[in-house]
C-alpha cells in the first residue's frame, strides 16, 4: 500500500512542469488553449519567434479570454505571465483596471482592421465579425437582417451562448443592444421563441448545431471557411445582416511585472509581422490584423462581407455590462 | 484486555479525526484563500437579499428533488429484477455499464442523450419516418430531469441491488418454507432492505443534481432554468466576484445540510440479525409473470442507459480515430489522466476508510459527523475549492509543482461521497456481525483487516475504487484553472478539440474515454473480487 502511494506521489510530481534548460530566458504567454493547441497557431508562432529571440516561449493554455483575465487577477503582481494573448476588446477595460498591463510602445501602422486602432497598451492580432451560421440544407431562406432573425418562424431554432459566461454570448447581447438600444429587451422577448437553448460557451453551442439540434447558431463570419477548407463543404453558411455585424477584435498585451520587458515588447512587435500573421487564418480561423506574406486562402474570399461594423468602445461595455445583462436576464426569465 | 480495546478505540477515533481535519482543512483553507487573498468583489450581504438568487435556489431544490425521486422510483424495480436474476449472460457488464454515465464528462453525456432524445435524435427521426407524432421538445425541465435520471438511476440501481444482495440467505429459505407470496416477500424482505439505503441514495442523487451544471445550462433552455452552481460559476466569470461566489456556496451548503438532516430522520439502523451464512443471491421467482417483469425492467434500464452510450461510441467511429489513436498527445493525456485518477482513487479509499472508523465507536454523533463530512463535500463547488487553493499555492510559489496534487485531492474529495455510500452498509454489517467477536478475541489492527474486514469488504472496496477512478478520469471541473502544456488530461484534450471545430476528433476521444473507463472499472473490480476467498 505505502509503496503504491509513494509511486503515485512520484508520478504526480512528474506531471508537474518538466525542468527546462536554464541558460535561455523563458517568455511565458497566457493564452486560450485553442491557440496553444498542436493544431492552433501556437507551435508555429513559438518556433518562428524562438529563431530570433534567443529565448524559450512557454504557453499556459487556459480555457478562454475570460479565464486568462481571471487567472491574471488571481495571481496579481506575482504572476509569471510576460504576455497575455487572447483577450478581446470587451475585456480591455477590466484588464487595465487590474493595473497589470504595460504600454506596448509600438507604432501600430499598417494594421488591417475594420476599425481604427489607437490603444497604447493592447495590440490587436486578429478579428472577425460575429454572424449567425445556418445549415443551408435545412434553411433555404436565411434571415437577411437581425430583425428577420428576431421575428422569424419559431420552429426554426437558434442556439446562443450565455452572455454571463461566454465572449460570443456577450458579443450577441451587444449586437442586439447596438441595433435596438432601449428596445432590446422587447426584441429579446420576441427572439426567445426561436432560441432552442443558451449554452455556457461556444463549443457546446456549435456542437449542438453540427449535431443537427438547431439549424442556426451564433458564431463567426469566418466559421464557414473552416468547413470549406477542412471538411470540403459549403453546407454551413453565414447569414449577412442588413443592420451590420458586431465585431470581435482579439488583443494581446505585455504584463507590467514581467522580468523580460524587452522580450515581451519584441513579441508584441513580432505579433504584427507576417511570420505570426500567416498562422492566423487557417489555424485560428480569424482574419489577420496585419499583412500576411501570402494572400488569404480562396475560401476566405467567399465569406460574407458585413456592410457595417458595430462595436461599442471598451469603457461603454464595462460601464453598462451589468445593467444590460440584468435587462437580458429579466427579459429571458419571464 | 480493557487497555487493548481502549487502544483500538482511540486508534479508530484518531483516524476519523484526521480525515475530518483533512476535509475541513481543505475546504476552509480554500474559502480563506478566496475571501482574503482574492481581489475585488461586492459585499456578501447583497447576495442574500437578491430575489434572483432565491428564485435560483428554489429551482435548484425543485429540480434536484424531482430528479432524485424519479431516479429512485425507476431504480427500484430495476434493482429488484437485477437482484432476482443473479445469473444471466452479460449481467456483470450490464452492472458495469450502469456506472458509466456518471463517469463521463457531462458535455459528452449530454450529446449522447441528445442523439437519442434530441430534436434531431433517433427517436425524433424514427417518429418522422413512421409518421407518428414526434416527442415534445425536451429543452427545459423535461431535458434536465431526463439527463439527471440518465446519470443517477443507474447509480441508485447499483446501490439498491447491492442492498438486496446483502439480505441473508436464511430469509429466502424461510420465505420459501412459508411459501410467502410475492407481495409478502416484497413487503417483508425486499422493501425493508431497500428502504434502509434509499434515504442515503436519495441524498447523494439530490446533491449531485443540486450541483448540476452543464446539464442545466445546455438542456435548461435558457436563464429561467439556473442552479446555484451555475450562479457560482457565473459569479467567478466576467464579474469575478469571489465574495458573491462564497455567499452562494454557503447558501448551497446550508440548503443541502437541511435536506441532509431531513433525510437522515428516515435512515434506519442496519439490520443486525446475526447470520451465520454469507449473503445469498435473491432466489428467482420462476413463474412467467415474474420473468416477464424482470426482463422488462432490466431491458428498459439497459436500453435507457446503453442507447446514449452507443450513440457516443458510434459518433466516435470516424476516419479520424486511427490517427488519433496514434497521436502522442493522446498517449500523454491518457497517462496524465491515469496517474491523476489512480492517486485520487487511492486518497478516496484512505479517507473513506478513516471516516468509516467512526462507526466502530458506537457514538451516534461521531458517526453523524463522518456521514455529514462524507456527504456535504459534494456540494462544495470544485471551482471554489480550486480557485481558493490556487491562490494559496500561488502565494507560496508552488502552483506549477503542486497543481497535479491539488487536482488529485479535489477529485478524491468529490468521489468521497460515492465511496462512502458504497462502503458504509457492508462496513456496518461487518461490524454488527463480527464486532463483538473481534472484541472478545482481541482481533484488532491489521489482523482484523486481514481476517474480518478484507474478506467482507473487498468487493465493495473494488467497486468504490472503480467508481472513484472513473469519476476522476472524466472530471474536468477541477483542472480547468490549472491549464498548462505539460499537464493535459483526456477530458481537457477533448474540450480543446471541441473548442476549435474538431467535433469528429472530440467524438473519437469520447469513445476512447468510454472504453478506457470501462476497462479501468473492470480491472479495479477484478482486483477486489478475485482474491482468494477466506470466509472467517
Amino acid at each position: 500500500m505505502f509503496k503504491t502511494i509513494s509511486v503515485l506521489i512520484l508520478a504526480l510530481a512528474a506531471l508537474a512542469a518538466p525542468v527546462r534548460a536554464a541558460d535561455k530566458p523563458v517568455l511565458t504567454i497566457y493564452t486560450y488553449d485553442s491557440f496553444s493547441a498542436d493544431w492552433g497557431p501556437g507551435p508555429a508562432v513559438k518556433a518562428a519567434f524562438e529563431k530570433t529571440c534567443g529565448c524559450t516561449v512557454k504557453y499556459t493554455g487556459l480555457k478562454d479570454g475570460v479565464s486568462i483575465l481571471n487567472r491574471l487577477k488571481l495571481e496579481g503582481s506575482s504572476t509569471k505571465a510576460d504576455i497575455v494573448l487572447g483577450l478581446d476588446t470587451n475585456l480591455i477595460t477590466e484588464t487595465r483596471a487590474s493595473g497589470l498591463n504595460a504600454p506596448h510602445g509600438l507604432k501600430l501602422t499598417g494594421l488591417k482592421l475594420p476599425i481604427s486602432w489607437s490603444d497604447g497598451d493592447f495590440v490587436p492580432y486578429d478579428w472577425a465579425h460575429f454572424a449567425v451560421i445556418y445549415d443551408s440544407r435545412r434553411i433555404k431562406t436565411p434571415p437577411r437582417s437581425l430583425e428577420e432573425l428576431v421575428s422569424g418562424p419559431a420552429e426554426q431554432k437558434i442556439v446562443l451562448q450565455d452572455p454571463r459566461t461566454s465572449t460570443p454570448g456577450l458579443g450577441f447581447l451587444l449586437w442586439m443592444k447596438s441595433v435596438y438600444g432601449p428596445g432590446a429587451a422587447a426584441k429579446w422577448k420576441q427572439l426567445k421563441r426561436r432560441i432552442l437553448t443558451i449554452t455556457p460557451g461556444w463549443s457546446a453551442a456549435y456542437g449542438l448545431f453540427t449535431k443537427g439540434e438547431a439549424p442556426m447558431v451564433l458564431s463567426y463570419v469566418t466559421s464557414p471557411a473552416y468547413h470549406m477548407i477542412e471538411d470540403k463543404t459549403t453546407r454551413y453558411k453565414a447569414a449577412k445582416f442588413a443592420e451590420g455585424h458586431y465585431l470581435q477584435v482579439e488583443v494581446a498585451a505585455a504584463v507590467k511585472t514581467s522580468a523580460h520587458p524587452k522580450l515581451a515588447h519584441d513579441f508584441l512587435a513580432f505579433m504584427i509581422t507576417p511570420a505570426f500573421q500567416d498562422n492566423i487564418p487557417t489555424k485560428n480561423w480569424m482574419f489577420p490584423a496585419a499583412p500576411t506574406s501570402r494572400p488569404l486562402p480562396e475560401a476566405f474570399g467567399k465569406l460574407i462581407k458585413p456592410s457595417r461594423t458595430l462595436l461599442y468602445p471598451p469603457q461603454v461595455v464595462s460601464k453598462n455590462r451589468k445593467a444590460w445583462i440584468a435587462e437580458w436576464l429579466k427579459a429571458m426569465s419571464e | 484486555m480493557p487497555t487493548l480495546r481502549h487502544t483500538a478505540a482511540s486508534a479508530s477515533a484518531s483516524a476519523t479525526w484526521a480525515a475530518l481535519a483533512f476535509i475541513a482543512g481543505a475546504v476552509l483553507a480554500a474559502a480563506t484563500g478566496l475571501i482574503f487573498l482574492a481581489p475585488g468583489g461586492s459585499a456578501w450581504s447583497g447576495t442574500f437579499t437578491d430575489p434572483y438568487v432565491w428564485r435560483v435556489a428554489r429551482f435548484t431544490l425543485w429540480q434536484a428533488a424531482l430528479s432524485a425521486l424519479l431516479s429512485i422510483l425507476f431504480a427500484m424495480p430495476v434493482a429488484h429484477a437485477l437482484a432476482r436474476r443473479a445469473r444471466f449472460t452479460g449481467r456483470t457488464w450490464l452492472i458495469r455499464l450502469l456506472s458509466l454515465p456518471l463517469a463521463l464528462p457531462q458535455l459528452v453525456a449530454v450529446m449522447g442523450i441528445l442523439s437519442l432524445w434530441g430534436r434531431h435524435g433517433w427517436l425524433a427521426r424514427a417518429a418522422h419516418f413512421t409518421g407518428l407524432p414526434g416527442l415534445p421538445g425536451i429543452y427545459g425541465l423535461t431535458g434536465i430531469l431526463l439527463a439527471h435520471v440518465f446519470f443517477n438511476m443507474p447509480l441508485a440501481a447499483r446501490i439498491l441491488t447491492a442492498a438486496l444482495e446483502r439480505i441473508p440467505g436464511e430469509y429466502w429459505r424461510l420465505a420459501a418454507q412459508l411459501a410467502m407470496p410475492r407481495a409478502a416477500i416484497w413487503r417483508h424482505i425486499a422493501w425493508p432492505a431497500m428502504a434502509r439505503v434509499i434515504p442515503g441514495a436519495a441524498l447523494l442523487i439530490f446533491m449531485l443534481c443540486a450541483t448540476s451544471f452543464t446539464v442545466v445550462l445546455i438542456l435548461g433552455g435558457g436563464p429561467a432554468a439556473t442552479t446555484l452552481e451555475v450562479a457560482i460559476y457565473q459569479a467567478l466569470r466576467f464579474d469575478f466576484d469571489p465574495p458573491r461566489a462564497m455567499a452562494l456556496s454557503l447558501l448551497q451548503v446550508l440548503v443541502t445540510t437541511a435536506v441532509f438532516f431531513i433525510l437522515r430522520r428516515f435512515t434506519r439502523a442496519p439490520d443486525v440479525t446475526a447470520s451465520l451464512e454469507a449473503p445469498h443471491a435473491h432466489p428467482a421467482g420462476n413463474d412467467p409473470a415474474a420473468r416477464l417483469a424482470d426482463t422488462f425492467w432490466i431491458g428498459l434500464a439497459a436500453i435507457f442507459t446503453a442507447a446514449p452510450l452507443a450513440a457516443i461510441a458510434a459518433a466516435g467511429l470516424t476516419p479520424d480515430l486511427v490517427p488519433l489513436l496514434a497521436s502522442p498527445a493522446l498517449h500523454g493525456a491518457l497517462l496524465a489522466s491515469l496517474i491523476l485518477a489512480a492517486a485520487a482513487a487511492a486518497l478516496t479509499l484512505i479517507l473513506s476508510w478513516a471516516l468509516l472508523q467512526s462507526l466502530r465507536l458506537r457514538d451516534p454523533s461521531f458517526a453523524a459527523m463522518g456521514d455529514l463530512a462524507a456527504s456535504l463535500i459534494l456540494v462544495i463547488p470544485p471551482v471554489v475549492l480550486g480557485a481558493g487553493w490556487f491562490i494559496i499555492l500561488h502565494r507560496a510559489g508552488q502552483e506549477a509543482t503542486l497543481a497535479p496534487v491539488l487536482v488529485a485531492t479535489i477529485n478524491a474529495l468529490m468521489s468521497l461521497p460515492f465511496a462512502w455510500r458504497i462502503l458504509r452498509p457492508p462496513f456496518e454489517e461487518a461490524q454488527a456481525r463480527y464486532g463483538r467477536l473481534c472484541a472478545a478475541l482481541d482481533i484488532t489492527g491489521l489482523a482484523r483487516l486481514r481476517l474480518v474486514d478484507w474478506p467482507m469488504l473487498r468487493r465493495p472496496l473494488g467497486l468504490a475504487a472503480a467508481l472513484s477512478l472513473a469519476l476522476s478520469i472524466g472530471d474536468l471541473g477541477a483542472i480547468a484553472l490549472f491549464g498548462s502544456e505539460s499537464f493535459r488530461t483526456l477530458p481537457w484534450l477533448l474540450y480543446q478539440k471541441l473548442g476549435s471545430y474538431r467535433t469528429d476528433e472530440a467524438a473519437g476521444l469520447a469513445l476512447i474515454l468510454l472504453v478506457f473507463i470501462l476497462a479501468l472499472m473492470a480491472l479495479a473490480e477484478a482486483l477486489g473480487g478475485q482474491s482468494r476467498r477466506n470466509t472467517p
